[in-house]
Parts: structure tokens; C-alpha cells; sequence
């Protein structure tokens, strides 16, 4: 029997959604990530997200709430608004990294700019 | 008949002057002080360095990089009468002129602080840009750059306040009027360069977040899309006094009876790139992957033509026998082209990462595609479908040419 052999990866694979955080995505993904955010995010928050469709996106608005708000909002969307809920292309990590980087190290600090 | 003998030197000086020229025009044509015209130039947007790129289209080169247009995360390009200069609208209410000849900024003013395109009126006399922020109009003119009207998109709100509205899809249509739409009002404006005070007219309830328009290539209709409810709103601007018409009021409905769902929208669909085919008009869908397609004669829906995904720009050839199809996040790796008579895909194109715009040449025997994250722009033959060049830009977005210039509406 091979079984025993295939416990530790079946254990690994029960503890991974615990573990499920911006930190564990790989540099490439979040480069992706970042890319989306700018580009296509950008598409109506603007490239340097000072808005458009969408209203501006800088981190001292984004500290104004809480990265699970945040995240909600990117997974969810704002129904009766432009905005759609990303969750067919997103996971819940990815979202959060995204969440993450706008309330700490986006590249707009302060629409002051 | 043999040269009279002093005349033979000049005639050799001339010959080498030429062949000089020839060999700088191979580098920069039309930047060195050399005759040319423009009726075969072009800009493309490079909207993550604010700058742009100046190209020819028929030696389907880049000629220049020009930098210094601000942000052009989301940006537009008109081109004056004489199509001698383009005018580029940035994302921070930037209005930068580009002189086409000399390859350089002539002038640049910041107009507003959030924009979002523009339109030239048919005499060529003013310049109208749509804001954001602010959100309303403000007319300049064109040689000057001096404004000449600013237009507020004031409206009320249900409680009764009052806010300025977000503008978009502004044209310009014969008579020297533009017309324009707010986007959280609901509206259509347009408004009447002709007299000696400009007058505006405003269109009520017109329907839910119009989101962008366009203009049919005689100028007579004016539709914009609507993002908060299915449908479009159409404007007879031979017939004004009949109100704006709602079109195509329910695409979606019959299939979100049985359980279908409107798709998430990753990008909004542009609909200045107006694609008519004889009796036939093609629009994007909101929230489907499909193309409509509408009857113009009483502008009800006739196909709906799957396609790869939901499209963002539905473009006719010039001679209308194909239309081009480029489409929103994820599914922006692909160009389709649909039959206008069979109203079937024939092709299915991959030109590179993150498409987002195109262009014909003016008799459409090209078209030229941006592929963002690839950082170039194709060109490919649109009889053939083979491809003809890459060419480098940085994260090319809009792709103008100046025959632009020459048509109601662009």
C-alpha cells in the first residue's frame, strides 16, 4: 500500500485554505495582481488610480477601511454601481493582497499628490 | 534636348540635395523641415508613460515618441480641420496640442481635473471636452486654446440637491452642435456652437448611467449606451423635437427569465467606434458575450451573434463587409471578425496580451491592433488576416488616424 506515502500531502492540502493569505502568493502572481490593479482596475479608477468612472483610490482614503471591507468590495462589487464583484477571477488571497497593497503601498499616497 | 552647359552643375547640386533628403527622410519623415501631408499619419497612445506615438501607416512605421501628455490612463484623440494637429485628451484634464509635422507639443493647458474626451465642431473652430471632474463641458478654441464656454452638468438629484454630473460619449454633429451625456443624471444635452450665444438643450430621463455614445456616419442618430438598465437611448437629431427614444429595451430580459445572469462588466464597452453595415447596426452587449444587431430601419433587435467574450469595441470595415470585435478582461487575448451578410465569425485573431483598441486605415485595407501588455501594435491585412508588422510602444492603448479628421462624429 502506497497510502501512508500520501498523508502528508493530504494533510498539507486540508491545512491550505487556513493558510490562504496574500503572503503565500508567488512574486509572479502578484505581479499579475498588480498589473490588473493598475491596468484594468485602472480602466475606471485611472491608471494612477485618481479615478474616473470610479472614484480615486488613494491610500489615505483606503485606510479609511478595514482590509476585509476592502476585500468584500473587490470580491463583491457595489450593487447599482459600475463596480462588479471580481470573485469569478479572484480568490479570496488574491483579493486580500490586493485589499493589502491599496491600504499600505499603493502608488498613490494622498489624491494631494 | 542636352542642358545649356552652366545650367549642368546646379542640375548635379539639386540631384545630390535629393538624394540627401532621401536618406533623412528614411529616418524621420516629415520632423526635418520636408514637404509631406498628414492624410497618412496616426497617434497611439501610450497610456503608461503619457506619452504617445506618431506613426505613418503607410510605411507602417513609428516615427516618433513624444512624451509629456500627462496621464493617458484613459485617453482620446481628436484631429483639427486641416488634420495638421491632434488634440489628446488625458485622464487629468490634460488638452495637449500635438503638432503632426513637427513631431512636438505646440501647446498644453490643464482644463479640468478628471476628463474623459473630446470632440472638434464641424467648422473646425472649437475644441469640446468632456469632464468628469467637474463634471460638465468646457469649449476652447482651437487656435487659441482660450476657452470660449463652460458648460456645468449641473442636474437635481431625487432628494432635491444638486451635483454636477459625470459627462460622457461627447460628439460633434452638423450644425456646429455637440451633444453629450451625463452619466449619473440620466441626460442628453446638446449644445449650439452656431449662434453668437450658444444654446443649450437638455433631454430628461433619457434612462439609467449612459455610459458612452456615438454618432451614425451621417450624424442624424445619436445613441448611448446605458449601463444601469439594457437598451440604449437614440436621439433623431433631424427630428429633436421628437425627445429621445428608448432602443433595444430588452436584449437581456428573455434569458435572465430563466435563470441567466448579466456578467460581470471588467471594463466598460466603447460604442464611439460606430459599426453599420447597409440596413444593419452592431453594438456591444453589457454584461453578455454577444454582438447585437439591430434593424436601423426601426431599430429593433434582429441577431444576437456569439462571440469570445464581452465586447469593448465593435468596428466596420470602411466598406462594411466585416465587422472587428476586441473584448473586456479576462478575455482581451483575442480579435474576432464577423460577416456583415452571413453575420458569422470567419476569424479568430491572437495578436498578443491585453487587447484593447484598433484602427482601420482609411480605406481599411489594414488594421492596426494595440496589445498592451505585449507592448506593441500589429497590423495586419484585413483580406488575408496575415500579419504585416509589429510595431514598439509602451502599453499602447487608442489608436487615431488622422482621416479622422473628415468624419462627423470622430
Amino acid at each position: 500500500m502506497k497510502l501512508p506515502a500520501l498523508l502528508p500531502l493530504f494533510c498539507a492540502a486540508l491545512a491550505l485554505p487556513a493558510m490562504a493569505s496574500g503572503d503565500e502568493l508567488g512574486p509572479e502572481r502578484r505581479a499579475e495582481l498588480e498589473t490588473l490593479l493598475y491596468q484594468d482596475c485602472g480602466s475606471c479608477h485611472g491608471m494612477t488610480l485618481r479615478g474616473g468612472l470610479g472614484p480615486a483610490l488613494p491610500r489615505d482614503r483606503m485606510q479609511g477601511f478595514s482590509p476585509e471591507a476592502l476585500a468584500h468590495i473587490i470580491q463583491h462589487g457595489i450593487p447599482g454601481s459600475a463596480m462588479p464583484g471580481w470573485k469569478a477571477l479572484l480568490s479570496d488571497a488574491e483579493a486580500r493582497w490586493l485589499a493589502d497593497h491599496l491600504r499600505t503601498d499603493n502608488r498613490l499616497e494622498t489624491l494631494a499628490d | 534636348m542636352p542642358l545649356p552647359r552652366p545650367l549642368k552643375p546646379l542640375a548635379a547640386i539639386g540631384a545630390l540635395a535629393l538624394l540627401l533628403t532621401g536618406q533623412v527622410l528614411a529616418e524621420a519623415p516629415g520632423l526635418n523641415g520636408e514637404l509631406r501631408g498628414t492624410g497618412d499619419l496616426g497617434v497611439v497612445i501610450e497610456r503608461a508613460s503619457g506619452s504617445v506615438a506618431l506613426v505613418d501607416t503607410t510605411r507602417r512605421e513609428v516615427l516618433r515618441h513624444i512624451e509629456g501628455f500627462g496621464d493617458l490612463s484613459h485617453a482620446s484623440v481628436k484631429f483639427t480641420r486641416d488634420a495638421r494637429y491632434a488634440f489628446v485628451f488625458g485622464r487629468d484634464g490634460g488638452l495637449t496640442k500635438l503638432d503632426l509635422l513637427t513631431g512636438e507639443i505646440a501647446e498644453r493647458i490643464l482644463q479640468g481635473g478628471n476628463s474623459i474626451g473630446g470632440a472638434i465642431s464641424q467648422d473646425g473652430r472649437f475644441v469640446a471636452v468632456g469632464n468628469y471632474e467637474p463634471g460638465g463641458v468646457k469649449v476652447f478654441d482651437t487656435e487659441t486654446m482660450e476657452l470660449v464656454i463652460d458648460v456645468p452638468a449641473t442636474y437635481q438629484r431625487p432628494d432635491g440637491s444638486t451635483a454636477q454630473a459625470k459627462v460622457v460619449g461627447v460628439v460633434d454633429v452638423p450644425g456646429n452642435v455637440f451633444v453629450f451625456s451625463l452619466f449619473e443624471a440620466g441626460e442628453i444635452w446638446t449644445l449650439d456652437m452656431s449662434r453668437d450665444e450658444p444654446e443649450l438643450t437638455k433631454h430628461r430621463d433619457v434612462g439609467s448611467m449612459p455610459y458612452d455614445a456615438l454618432i451614425t456616419p451621417n450624424g442624424r442618430y445619436y445613441i448611448a449606451g446605458l449601463f444601469g438598465e439594457d437598451g440604449m437611448a437614440l436621439l433623431d437629431l433631424w427630428h429633436p423635437e421628437n425627445g429621445v427614444q428608448r432602443i433595444l429595451p430588452d436584449y437581456g430580459q428573455n434569458d435572465y427569465g430563466q435563470g441567466e445572469q448579466r456578467l460581470p462588466v471588467y471594463k466598460m464597452p466603447h460604442l464611439e467606434g460606430w459599426a453599420m453595415a447597409g440596413n444593419r447596426a452592431f453594438f456591444p452587449a453589457v454584461g453578455r458575450s454577444e454582438v447585437l444587431v439591430a434593424d436601423t430601419r426601426d431599430w429593433s433587435l434582429t441577431n444576437r451573434i456569439a462571440v469570445h467574450g464581452q465586447p469593448i469595441f465593435v468596428m466596420s470595415r470602411p466598406d462594411e463587409r466585416q465587422v472587428w470585435v476586441t473584448f473586456a478582461h479576462p478575455l482581451n487575448d483575442k480579435v474576432q471578425v464577423i460577416d456583415t451578410q452571413t453575420l458569422e465569425v470567419i476569424a479568430t485573431l491572437e495578436p498578443g496580451d491585453s487587447i484593447l483598441h484598433k484602427e482601420f486605415t482609411p480605406r481599411g485595407e489594414h488594421i492596426w491592433i494595440s496589445a498592451r501588455d505585449s507592448n506593441q501594435v500589429v497590423v495586419y491585412d484585413t483580406r488575408t488576416f496575415e500579419e504585416l508588422a509589429r510595431l514598439p510602444a509602451e502599453s499602447p492603448s487608442g489608436i487615431f488616424f488622422t482621416h479622422r479628421a473628415h468624419q462627423i462624429g470622430l
